[in-house]
């Protein structure tokens, strides 16, 4: 790791080509944290989670240990891995998946017996047909090698994993949306209460949902221990973290960082990681955490990586990808890609989410090709408060999940921001980028 | 007279049987009949509703809801071009321009050979490799106009057979075997949770 002295726990292995191999991963200490845990008793392994105090890599950051702890009154029955990544500009479990399926397998058996579930569900996303082979190779594998399946390891402990295909639905990635798409159906996150599918899941059976990353976090903490862990990061941030950087960064990529300890300046500028902007360009904004999050400018480079410390800021860390918009960006068009991907990937069952979608796409759509009115401005705003009243962060709910009031995050942020290029557009009957 | 052969029928059979309801083969299932048509026929998704056990109208109303479950015939390869915001920052708009130029077809149209359907993507997560290109769910590179034309090209003279198999195959490596742990283990378990809920339910109705 470039600036800490921090080890990589997650991508150790990615230097390899073979990094997805069963032979490479038992080359490199393969399945000795699952040897381990077996050893221990469920509740104990539970313990070094609780104690690495590892918040979950999906998007929403809650605990991981305390989303086990939720169901320690009830027998949990299933464990489903949250594999469908499409999040836009994040790319992070992509790489988990089809560079080291071994990791996030051990971790799956990990988490199965410190909940003694007895079947897991990998959901992978349909789109990852190379990552659907590999990890139902590596599945293979791990069955052959007796990680898998009747007394893991001579242990007594049993548990069978399937691999289940998604079929191209963002929405799949909200848990509740994932678990209908699990049980065969169209992919519509669930009314709440209940909050989690710790109380009712799959089939209506207590059901944890965990990411990919959090998964692959496991057989680190297992082996090294949850303290070793939690003295990683900085407050409720521990350990390391996976950020996708993309955008106008001269070297875009995947790079693993100590949270809290590093900063956006260190991941978009440091030469050994994003580089700078490209072309020589100036910063001109940037997204901190996936399309559902606010805007951040250049003064905000200095915030350190960290949950806490970006969420106080306004934003989110969320999916832990970063997009860097440089000088030439035309925020009107930016904004209104990210919309067009809202609208077409709203379920449809909210009408403020269904609708409000549509109307947003379409009033900026004109804006950014010269049919834009002057206020249009206060109607897109208009329409994002009434997805998300009082446009506040965390956004207040209308809908069932929290795809709806994404959605006005990167309009408010834009018009907040560059309040002046919209107007341009309007005023020149177009967008002056061309 | 099984729409489905005998092979992906046995396969179907095998899918259902990992699962604790044979509803959640359905996806799966679907998948398997791309492998062999391309597409979702009428005549599939009536087999799926039957293997699964529920209507052929809910197998369309499921299937027709994701993106990658075509009810209608689609070409040989099926190109998809992210023009989601990393890809739009690199590039991915003029590339899906000159893509429909180049191919004569606008967005979710076949070449009129069947060879190529074109489709704007949503974000494919491969976003620092921008313009993300995938042709049957594979990646293909960032691409260029020019290499663009030049992939075409390959797809269409078979060059790339190896590689990108026809539209439908998604994962070419397969499970060795079916489910190794008792049912019985998680039938146990199920009915000790739902026991466990019951209880937890009286002792809250008795509080109130």
């Amino acid at each position: 790791m470039a600036l800490t002295d921090a080890p990589r726990i997650v991508t150790s292995r990615l230097g390899y080509e073979d990094s997805h191999t069963l032979e490479r991963y038992l080359a490199t200490g393969g399945y000795q944290a699952l040897r381990k845990a077996l050893q221990m008793t469920p509740e104990a392994v539970a313990a070094e989670v609780d104690a690495a105090s590892l918040l979950g890599r999906g998007g929403a950051g809650f605990p991981a240990g305390r989303k086990w702890s939720m169901l320690r009154p009830d027998p949990v029955t299933y464990l489903v891995i949250n594999g469908d990544e499409s999040e836009p500009a994040t790319f992070k479990d992509h790489l988990l998946i089809e560079r080291d399926p071994h990791q996030l397998l051990e971790g799956v058996l990990i988490a199965s017996y410190a909940l003694q579930v007895a079947q897991a569900f990998v959901y992978v996303r349909g789109e990852f047909a190379l990552g659907l082979e590999r990890v139902t190779q590596a599945l293979n594998e791990a069955y052959d090698y007796g990680a898998v399946g009747a007394d893991i390891f001579g242990s007594g402990f049993s548990v069978d994993v399937v691999v289940h295909p998604g079929a191209g639905a963002y929405i799949c990635g909200e848990e509740t949306a994932l678990i209908e798409s699990l049980e065969g159906k169209r992919g519509f996150p669930r009314i709440k209460p209940p909050y989690f599918p710790a109380a009712i899941g799959l089939y209506g059976q207590p059901t944890v949902v965990n990411n990919v990353e959090t998964m692959s976090n496991l057989p680190w903490i297992i082996a090294n221990g949850g303290a070793a862990f939690a003295a990683l990061g900085a407050g409720r941030s521990t350990g390391t973290r996976l950020f996708a950087l993309s955008g106008h960064v001269r070297r875009p990529g995947a790079y693993e960082l100590e949270m809290v300890k590093t900063t956006f300046r260190d991941l978009i500028y440091d030469p050994s990681l994003g580089g700078g902007i490209r072309d020589g360009n100036e910063l001109k904004a940037f997204i901190p955490g996936g399309v559902s999050a606010p805007w951040f400018g250049p003064d905000r480079v200095d915030l350190p990586l960290g949950q806490d410390e970006v969420g106080d800021a306004g934003s989110m860390l969320g999916s832990g990808s970063v997009v860097v918009m440089d000088s030439t960006t035309c925020m009107v068009r930016a904004t209104w890609r990210i919309t067009k991907f809202f609208a077409r990937e709203s379920c449809g069952q909210c009408t403020p989410c269904r609708e409000g979608s549509g109307w947003l796409e379409r009033v900026l759509y004109r804006i950014e090709h010269g049919g834009g009115r002057e206020e249009d401005l206060d109607l897109l705003l208009d329409v994002c408060d009434n997805i998300a009243p009082g446009l506040t962060w965390p956004p207040a709910m209308t809908t069932i999940c929290v795809l709806g009031p994404s959605i006005p995050s990167s309009i408010h942020s834009a018009i907040e921001m560059f309040r002046d290029e919209f107007l341009t557009h309007v005023k020149e009957g177009g967008c002056p980028h061309g | 007279m099984s729409h489905l052969s005998p092979e992906l029928l046995e396969r179907a059979r095998e899918l259902v049987a990992l699962y604790p309801e044979p509803r959640s083969a359905l996806v799966p299932i679907c998948h398997l009949a791309q492998e062999q048509d391309g597409w979702l026929r009428p005549e599939a998704m009536a087999e799926i509703a039957e293997l699964v056990g529920v209507t052929p109208a809910e197998v369309r109303g499921t299937a027709s809801f994701y993106d990658m479950l075509h009810t209608e015939p689609v070409g040989t390869y099926v190109v998809s071009v992210c023009t989601n915001i990393a890809c739009l920052l690199g590039g991915a708009a003029e590339l899906l321009e000159h893509a429909e130029a180049s191919l004569g077809v606008g967005v979710g149209g076949t070449t009129e050979d069947g060879a190529i359907t074109l489709e704007e993507a949503e974000c494919l997560a491969d976003c620092d490799r921008p313009p993300c290109v995938q042709v049957n769910h594979r990646y293909v590179g960032p691409q260029s106009p020019e290499s663009f034309d030049r992939l075409v090209a390959d797809l269409r003279g078979g060059r790339l057979a190896g590689t990108v198999p026809a539209h439908g195959t998604l994962a070419r490596v397969r499970r060795n075997g079916g489910l190794r742990v008792e049912r019985a283990r998680v039938t146990a378990e199920r009915a000790a949770a739902a026991e466990a809920r019951a209880r937890r339910q009286a002792a809250a109705g008795e509080g109130r």
